[in-house]
């Protein structure tokens, strides 16, 4: 619990760029190698996923948007995000790839307790309508993206 | 008190002449440019308070020089500087001072008053013998020979009226408090004219009589004034003691005055008439001004009217008076207000209202029924309504502060809490004893006068008199009065030392504090501003904080580990609403503030937000005050004199045209429900109040029913009788017949979706008997009954599926709410279904075990839930933005609604009886600023299909040393906000978590006080008296059913009271969260008061302990939904039989729901105490019956939280449970 703890305070995107950074270094023309360029890409796009949420979370601050529209959107991404992660984790374990999988274990923890612990909701998603106006949880989730 | 005068005098000189015009002017609408409009207000003002500013100028300017000062003292006196302005501006106090000195005899006021520049032809008719109704008159004359002929009819019946209340005493006071109010209105401009102004004048007038008394000559003549204006009565006894105010002597009050401090009085009778006068002339000016006037005025009179009201007589003689006379047409609107305006009279002006009750309780209620009555006529369209709904709830008011306690409501005016406030009160002495000291100056007249100034003035007045170099006499009264507060408070909202509460900072031992619980009921704190502002602030029952004092930095807040929050109650019934209809609502650029008292004007043209500070144009529409016809006075806008309005909008606040109300009944017809019978008592409801739903023309309703097949019912024109068309398939609802039929829902309720799509806006009342088990929203049960009692862990208090949450929204979306009735005597799972009310701004209704026959009282309490419930009133598609001071934020939101944004609440309803809990954070310093302000405004489409907004202010101080922001906690409001936020976390966390956390505030809170204010170390715990019950609240909390362990609860029960923590506004909540108990074999009219024609005595309040529980005696105890008598076993035959109607305690019937009606004094006493407490909320509660040793006592024993429990500590264990964590 302490680390995923921790965990949360850094920021994702500063994870996620390091795997990024750490798997373009590590490239070769292996299984763990097309492990690498997979994640590469795949980083990617969760880069792209966690500015996409801090930019709606801000709109949702500064009244933009209405909080509905924004978790449909949201919602979605969240598991996808959450999934491609957990895609990379498994394709570094099969490639026995153990320090990179370590380094990534914690983040995966933090997403699994995250998703148990969503409010009861039919969708997939984590945010609910109703209560992501709620200063702390808005305050929390906007961390998220980058704390 | 010395301030010094100075230059301000002179603008005050300058600012007087064009304000006596503008203040005597109510009509706003008159097209006159001001120049006419002076004219007019000179006479007018003559006659009425208006008046008196007229001849305050020229009284001022040449004959007394210390006058002119004064007003110069007065802004300097100012403390804010934002209020200078205004103050300066306002100050048209000088007219009453200025009648006071012309008036040494009778004759000799009115004089005075006419003798004011314009008043001489008036004072020619005048000098007549009847000075009531002549007076009256000539004002009338005046105004009627003046340039406006629609004045005269104003003047007119007032003048009737005056008559009219001589022959009635009530009506008097009435008027008298009405011109007050509007007295006030019109001098100052920064007072909130409404009521307070007036209610200090007569507290003031109260505690000054003694002083007064001593200007001899003063009082006899004013006496005259006082019973021409009013009354003859009066006037032939003019000498009506106090005692007749407990009599049903409304007007005695002003009588009583009259005598001893008439001169006062008659000040204030003056003024009030020439509010009165003012405001009726204004009225019909307002119907002559087709436009802006007319909101305008109505803004006025009401006030006047309003504060009264319904149980006051006075403000309903003058509002009465008003729209009889002048508004005809006007009445249309009016009407509208007068059903808002009662109750927000008795909110805002409590303090005024308390006052006149204090004054002249009885006679206002029974007088002022009769008025009020004629004024219905008179209203016409108003009346009715208007009249039916706020007289209860003035009563409550009358009686609350007023009725029992004179002394603490006169001084004390809204919040006289327990610790009668000291500044209130001390503020009327020291007027008084200034008026008589001034009085040597200005002669007897001028003593009666300053108490008027005083009231009207307030704080300001009282700084600046003493600083008048005339007054030697002044110095004195501070140090020997009270004063010093009044100074403090006048000098800064924030005062420290000088005067604080030194009541609510007193450290109570509370482990040997036996008696914690007043005997009397607990009133809100009143912010520790300067008097002015405390006039203009918003009524605690519509607005509260839980710390009145604002700390200035979050790390100041977190060293006192209290919660910061608000609670609302928006849309009360309000007796009193000053309704504006403007072409222009003026609102801050930037933030989009609406324009409210406690901006600063910088200039004429520019005012400065008091929220985000932004300087903004006056727009030149507001520069014309309609309400005083005058030009130039923007902060004598109704706007800007009030701290709660309503504006008429226009199209641009509207998405589109307003909607039609729809009321959709979604009934059960299962097996089960009709195993119940509720059918049959909504019906019958229903048919009864078919009439009274709220809604105009175009108003539809529907009926759907549903069992496992929903039913729809064609109701179309043209159908010999109704059809009904069956849908079995549950899963694909369709509508059978679009056009024909209003609408449906099921257990299932992908159909309610179908169906929304066809509902403009509207409500869903679903009445459900048993758990879903069918459709998309079947549920399963949930409880586990072994596990009721258990301490341990509380499951399943969040919903089960979001289902019925997305429901919701949709409903919300096409701002539709759904009510839910839960009849069902088994598990329902109230948590999930609860969801459908809780975001769509619903309400929710559980009565378990519901049956018809089986359980009568649960019926009876059906049938008057849906009474109310259907006839209450309705706003739709509404939003509340919640804005407040740069540097506060809204944190989190409680009650039912969807939050949309960072402020903003959307309701697709919003009714009467919802309250909401917003916790604040400081996010920056406040150290740049003393004042921060909150300002909620509620847009909604009133059934009438009108679109308004309401607006209410609050403002507050902001402290920087601990010991004052615990000096300023409001300990009701604090422990309501903890109970939304204990809700909150046994949802989101444990039900042991909020029970920890409950009980850390108190332990924090009286840690950190012990540690950092208070200097005792005793070994008790030590908690500033304005804490002092908040252990105990707490300790009642944790034994609520909410939070309760350790004792059987049903799941829907526990789920059930936590909904209604978070939608109860605070007054309901507290009687639920701490009983109030009272002995009731021993009534006797000591301290009762009177409302409408009733006498209601007050038993006081009784601890919440089995200690106090004597077998002799017989108990009510008011858990707000439920009363229980209990009746010991040795209760006095004589009671029983009297009361109960049965010859000894053994016949006593095991359930027994209600007191016969028997023709002995103990059954009316009990039965007038019992209706007394009914009438004082929405929901009229069941009766209970419960005798010792019966099995239901039980029932009533659980609400005793001071005694031990076999799961919970006793109060005095609790305390030493706390003081251990303390000591920790």
């Amino acid at each position: 619990m302490d680390r995923t703890r921790q965990k949360k305070k850094k920021k994702k995107i500063y994870i996620y760029i390091y795997i990024y950074i750490y798997i373009y270094h590590t490239k070769a023309f292996t299984f763990a190698a097309f492990c690498s360029m997979q994640a590469l890409l795949l980083t990617a796009a969760l880069i792209f996923f966690a500015i996409w949420h801090i930019l709606a979370f801000d709109e949702l601050k500064t009244d933009y948007k209405n909080p509905i529209d924004q978790c449909n959107t949201l919602n979605p991404l969240v598991l996808s995000e959450y999934l491609i992660h957990a895609f990379f984790c498994t394709m570094f374990l099969y490639a026995a790839k153990w320090l990179t999988l370590g380094l990534n274990m914690p983040l995966l923890a933090y997403h699994i307790w995250r998703y148990i612990s969503r409010p009861v909701m039919s969708g997939p998603g984590l945010y609910d309508p109703t209560t992501i106006m709620n200063a702390d949880i808005l305050a929390y989730c906007q961390k998220e993206g980058c704390s | 008190m010395s301030a010094p005068s100075g230059s301000p005098h002179a603008t005050a000189g300058a600012r007087t002449p064009p304000r006596p015009g503008v203040a005597v002017a109510p009509a706003a609408l008159a097209s006159s440019g001001p120049a006419p409009a002076r004219q007019n207000g000179p006479a007018q003002s003559q006659m009425q308070v208006p008046s008196g500013h007229g001849l305050h100028h020229q009284n001022y300017v040449a004959p007394s020089g210390p006058y002119s000062l004064e007003p110069g003292k007065l802004a300097s006196s100012l403390p804010d500087g934002q209020c200078n302005d205004y103050y300066s501006g306002l100050y048209t106090l000088p007219a009453q001072k200025v009648a006071t000195p012309g008036a040494a005899s009778h004759t000799g006021a009115q004089q005075v008053y006419c003798g004011g520049p314009p008043a001489p032809p008036l004072l020619g008719t005048l000098p007549g013998p009847v000075p009531g109704a002549t007076v009256a008159a000539s004002h009338m004359h005046t105004s009627a020979s003046q340039p406006y002929p629609s004045f005269v009819n104003y003047y007119s019946s007032p003048t009737i009226y005056t008559a009219s209340s001589s022959a009635a005493s009530q009506g008097f006071p009435a008027t008298c408090h009405y011109g007050v109010s509007a007295v006030s209105n019109a001098v100052h401009p920064s007072v909130s004219y409404s009521s307070l102004p007036p209610g200090d004048p007569y507290t003031q007038v109260f505690t000054s009589q003694s002083a007064l008394a001593t200007g001899p000559g003063r009082k006899g003549s004013f006496p005259g004034q006082n019973a021409a204006p009013s009354r003859p009565s009066a006037l032939a006894a003019p000498l009506p003691p106090q005692h007749l105010q407990q009599q049903s002597l409304a007007g005695y009050s002003a009588l009583s005055w009259s005598v001893p401090g008439l001169p006062p009085t008659q000040d204030k009778l003056i003024r009030n008439h020439s509010g009165p006068l003012a405001s009726a002339s204004s009225s019909p000016a307002n119907p002559v001004a087709d436009s802006l006037a007319g909101p305008s005025m109505q803004n006025a009179p009401p006030p006047r009217s309003s504060p009264v009201v319904s149980t006051a007589l006075p403000g309903a003689l003058s509002t009465r008076v008003l729209p009889a006379g002048k508004h005809p047409g006007e009445l249309v609107a009016l009407g509208a207000q007068p059903q808002e305006l009662p109750p927000q009279k008795g909110m805002q002006y409590g303090d005024y209202v308390n006052n006149q009750a204090s004054s002249a309780p009885t006679p206002l209620s029974s007088a002022s029924d009769d008025e009020e009555e004629e004024e219905d006529e008179e209203a016409g369209v108003d009346s009715s309504s208007t009249t039916s709904s706020a007289s209860p709830v003035p009563n409550s008011y009358d009686v609350l502060e007023g009725g029992g306690y004179p002394d603490m409501h006169s001084s004390s005016a809204s919040s006289p809490a327990p610790d009668p406030v000291p500044e209130p009160q001390p503020v009327p002495t020291p007027t008084a004893p200034q008026s008589a000291k001034v009085a040597k100056p200005f002669g007897h007249s001028y003593p009666a006068l300053q108490p008027g100034y005083q009231n009207a003035a307030a704080p300001p007045t009282s700084g600046v008199q003493p600083g008048a170099v005339p007054y030697a006499a002044f110095q004195q009264y501070p140090q020997q009065y009270p004063g010093v507060n009044q100074l403090s408070s006048s000098l800064g909202g924030l005062s420290l030392q000088s005067s604080p509460q030194p009541e609510s900072l007193r450290p109570v031992n509370l482990t040997q504090e036996k008696d914690v619980l007043p005997p009397t009921p607990i009133w809100a704190p009143v912010p520790n501003l300067n008097l002015d502002l405390k006039k203009l602030n918003c009524s605690p029952d519509s607005f509260r904080c839980t710390l009145t004092n604002i700390p200035q930095t979050q790390a100041l807040l977190n060293k006192a580990k209290l919660p910061l929050g608000l609670l609302l109650h928006p849309f009360r019934d309000l007796t009193q609403l000053p309704v504006i209809t403007s072409n222009i609502i003026v609102r801050c650029r930037s933030c989009r503030t609406y324009i409210n008292p406690f901006v600063s004007f910088i200039d004429q043209r520019r005012w400065k937000c008091n929220l985000c500070y932004r300087v903004n144009d006056v727009p030149e529409e507001f520069m014309y005050n309609p309400l005083t016809r005058s030009y130039g006075e923007p902060h004598k806008r109704p706007e800007v004199q009030n701290s709660t309005v309503e504006f008429i909008a226009s199209s641009d606040y509207m998405l589109r045209p307003p909607q039609a109300a729809v009321y959709l009944f979604v009934l059960d017809v299962s097996h089960n429900a009709v195993e119940a019978g509720y059918l049959t008592v909504l019906c019958q409801s229903l048919l009864e109040n078919l009439d009274k739903l709220p809604g105009d023309s175009r108003t539809r309703i529907g009926f759907m029913t549903f069992d496992s097949t929903i039913h729809f019912y064609n109701l179309q024109e043209g159908l010999s009788q109704p059809q009904m068309l069956i849908v079995s398939d549950i899963d694909d609802v369709f509508l059978p017949t679009p056009d024909g039929l209003l609408v449906n829902l099921y257990e299932s309720k992908e159909l309610i979706k179908v169906l929304l799509n066809a509902l403009p806006s509207g409500r869903v009342s679903v009445f459900q008997t048993q758990l879903p088990s069918l459709g998309a929203g079947l549920l399963q049960s949930r409880e586990d009954p072994n596990q009721r009692s258990s301490t341990k862990v509380v499951q399943h208090l969040g919903p089960a599926t979001d289902f019925y949450k997305k429901l919701a929204l949709d409903c919300s979306g096409q701002q539709t709410a759904m009510d839910l009735f839960l009849l069902s005597s088994q598990y329902s799972d109230l948590a999930s279904l609860a969801c459908m009310s809780k975001y769509s701004a619903g309400c929710i209704y559980y009565y378990p075990s519901f049956h018809c026959t089986h359980n009568p009282s649960q019926a009876e309490k059906l049938q008057k839930d849906l009474k109310r419930y259907l006839t209450r009133k309705i706003g739709f598609e509404a939003v509340m933005r919640i804005r407040c001071t740069k540097g506060l934020s809204m944190h989190t939101f409680h009650g039912n609604f969807f939050v949309r944004s960072t402020d903003l609440l959307s309701l697709a309803n919003i009714n009467p009886d919802a309250g909401f809990a917003v916790q604040l954070s400081i996010e920056e310093s406040l150290t740049d600023t003393s004042l921060v302000c909150f300002q909620t405004a509620l847009l909604y489409t009133s059934s009438k299909g009108e679109r308004r907004i309401r607006v209410h202010t609050l403002c507050l101080p902001v402290v920087s040393s601990l010991a004052e922001v615990y000096a300023g906690v409001d300990v009701q409001a604090a422990i309501c906000l903890l109970a939304n936020m204990a809700v909150d976390r046994s949802v989101s966390s444990s039900l042991s978590d909020a029970r920890d956390a409950l009980v850390n505030a108190v332990v924090d809170s009286l840690s950190a006080y012990g540690s950092a204010v208070s200097n005792f170390q005793h070994s008790g715990l030590i908690a500033p008296a304005s804490l002092k019950l908040f252990p105990l609240y707490v300790l009642a909390l944790l034994k609520q059913k909410a939070f309760r362990t350790g004792t059987s609860t049903r799941l829907d029960d526990r789920v059930y009271a936590m909904c209604q923590i978070k939608s109860q506004p605070l007054v309901h909540l507290m009687k639920m969260i701490h009983p109030n108990l009272y002995r009731i074999d021993r009534l006797t009219d000591e301290g009762a008061i009177h409302v409408s024609d009733r006498v209601v005595p007050q038993p006081p309040l009784q601890k919440l302990s089995a200690e106090r529980l004597t077998r002799e005696g017989a108990f009510l105890m008011d858990c707000g939904s439920v009363f229980y008598i209990w009746i010991g076993k040795s209760c006095d035959n004589n009671f029983i039989e009297d009361v109960l109607g049965y010859p000894n305690f053994a016949s006593i019937p095991q359930k027994m729901t209600y007191l016969p009606d028997l023709d002995t004094l103990s059954s009316e006493r009990t039965r007038s105490f019992v209706a007394w407490l009914r009438d004082s909320r929405p929901l009229s509660p069941v009766l209970h019956v419960v005798k010792d040793e019966s099995p239901a006592k039980a029932e009533f024993f659980q609400h005793l939280v001071e005694d031990r429990t076999e799961a919970a500590f006793s109060y005095y264990e609790f305390l030493v449970h706390v003081q251990r964590h303390i000591c920790k």
